[in-house]
């Protein structure tokens, strides 16, 4: 899923000094699951800023709503009415949300209050890791099964650098090295051959730097 | 002849080779090669000049090693993966051909997070290995990384960097053979200081017979105190210092530590000689080269070979 983190109370206040009446807009889908900017998060955020407007004797109006995903059309119409009675909308959704309002509704002004940070699962309560990169080329399959591209702090492809040690990475020692971890899932599996494979230089333009990506197909088309 | 370099030249004849490191500075100032480049003189037969090593910004390997041929030190450039892509490292690659640079290490590169500009942005399109392969395919085929024919060939001796003492050990030599089919020439360790380790990593290496595909040369440093020696023990990835070696420079005190280090330096040079399939040394004394001509010339590799042809 993707993983957002909300911004800090101030920059969000700092985004929205000028504005009087916000719709405060959650997204139902990863940001609910990662507690960044579900429905619970958008009441907690409205009463924070309620509580700093009033302390600055600067009133402000603020509805509320979460559609079950803001990356959608058919899911952000239902936020059409409120966006159409506000001075601006503050998005708790990822990026994705936020540019699909300013698509939809191209009058509104769309703050982001939430950082977008990776693709990534939670691996236990509280934590949140990356795991994908989205680099439009899945190389998973020579890796056991673990992503070089974004475990791997250089994206290697052809094994750990010098600074692996105890199964950590060079940069931090809270951060594995993602080629020990491919290391041992192809040791459990028996297949460190696939370690004496030479990968070659990696075709980039799949992944961003081939320019903003867009994905069509035909068989799906109306 | 691959290359034509020195280097080349010596490690062909037999000869024992010995390398140096020199760091560029921190400045646009060409007297700190140039003092620099008359201390290593005639003491070694190549010196590396390092890329932005622990990736804080320096004047660049190659200006710098162009310095150094115009002043008859023959130079190692070192590229990094972290700052360049393809585009950038083939072309810089041409222009450092051009100036008469023959020697060419490639190195993954310590990530910016350990710099002075640790918000920047890294590159890392290709890794060591790609890089390797590139380099090999510009000299041998003539062809840039795209398939495109070269004109003129960029020629160069070509090396890697291998840390025995990194993890997972036991796939550290089967790494090596990856570089070594990827297109090497040779070899630079890691600093060595465990010599035990460093022999059984040699032993994996031999097993793979690499040694009589490349050359190798062991990195050694001397220490300079022992707060130098403590610091890379836990605070240098991929670093092992066993701590025989920290009593050592405990037992000297402060006045004696420097060369205390520097016989530590001897010591261990005596000791990887021995080592089936070593070829050379690398002596990486940055910031402190004054120190290289007492080492070599304690370790009786005085004078050096001068390479005919």
């Amino acid at each position: 899923m993707i993983i957002g983190e909300r911004k800090p109370i101030q920059e969000v206040l700092g985004m929205i000094a000028e504005h009087d009446k916000i719709l405060i807009a959650g997204c139902g889908t990863c940001v609910a699951i990662c507690m960044a900017g579900g429905d619970k998060e958008v009441s907690i955020l409205a009463s924070a800023i309620k509580l700093a407007r009033n302390k600055e004797e600067k009133s402000i109006q603020i509805l509320e709503q979460t559609p079950l995903r803001q990356c959608e059309w058919e899911f952000v119409d239902e936020l059409k009415d409120k966006i159409e009675t506000c001075d601006a909308v503050l998005s708790m959704a990822c990026g994705i949300g936020v540019q699909t309002l300013v698509e939809r509704f191209p009058k509104a002004v769309v703050y982001p209050a939430v950082n977008t940070t990776f693709l990534g699962l939670p691996e236990e309560q509280g934590v949140w890791s990356e795991r994908c990169g989205a680099c439009g080329n899945c190389v998973l399959d020579k890796t056991g099964g673990i992503c070089p591209i974004v475990r791997c702090s250089k994206s290697l492809l052809n094994g750990p650098c010098g600074g692996s040690q105890d199964g950590k990475c060079e940069i931090d020692s809270e951060v594995d090295c993602g080629w020990q971890l491919i290391y041992d899932r192809l040791k459990t599996l028996g297949k460190l051959d696939n370690l004496t494979d030479i990968l070659p230089a990696k075709d980039w333009s799949t992944s961003r730097d081939g320019g903003p990506r867009k994905m069509v197909r035909e068989d799906m088309k109306l | 002849m691959k290359s034509g370099s020195n280097l080349e030249k010596v490690l062909e004849a037999g000869h024992f080779a010995v390398t140096a490191e020199l760091g560029p500075p921190k400045g646009a100032d060409a007297e700190v090669i140039s003092k620099k480049t008359d201390i290593l003189k005639d003491c070694v037969d190549a010196v590396n000049i390092t890329d932005c090593q622990t990736a804080v910004v320096r004047m660049s390997s190659i200006a710098a090693a162009a310095i150094l041929v115009s002043k008859g030190l023959e130079p190692i450039i070192q590229m990094t993966c972290r700052d360049r892509n393809r585009i950038a490292i083939q072309s810089d690659l041409l222009g450092a051909s051009a100036l008469g640079i023959k020697n060419l290490l490639c190195l993954t590169g310590d990530h910016q997070k350990f710099g002075n500009h640790p918000q920047s942005k890294n590159v890392f399109d290709l890794d060591s290995i790609q890089l390797i392969k590139m380099i090999k395919d510009m000299r041998d085929e003539k062809k840039f990384q795209c398939g495109e024919e070269i004109e003129v060939e960029p020629r160069f001796f070509v090396g890697a960097a291998e840390n025995p003492f990194s993890d997972p050990f036991e796939y550290r030599a089967l790494r090596l053979a990856k570089k070594v089919e990827a297109g090497i020439d040779f070899v630079q360790t890691q600093i060595v200081y465990n010599v035990e380790k460093f022999a059984k990593w040699m032993e994996m290496v031999r097993e793979l017979g690499l040694h009589k595909k490349v050359y190798i040369l062991a990195g050694v440093a001397p220490l300079k105190s022992v707060g130098m020696a403590k610091y890379m023990k836990s605070c240098v990835p991929g670093m092992d210092v066993p701590n025989e070696v920290i009593e050592r420079m405990v037992a000297v005190g402060k006045e004696g530590a420097k060369e205390e280090g520097k016989n530590i330096c001897v010591d261990i040079i005596e000791q990887v000689k021995k080592i089936k399939g070593i070829a050379g040394v690398h002596i990486m004394a940055v910031e402190w080269e004054e120190v290289v001509s007492g080492i070599v010339e304690k370790a009786g590799f005085l004078p050096r070979p001068k390479a005919s042809g």
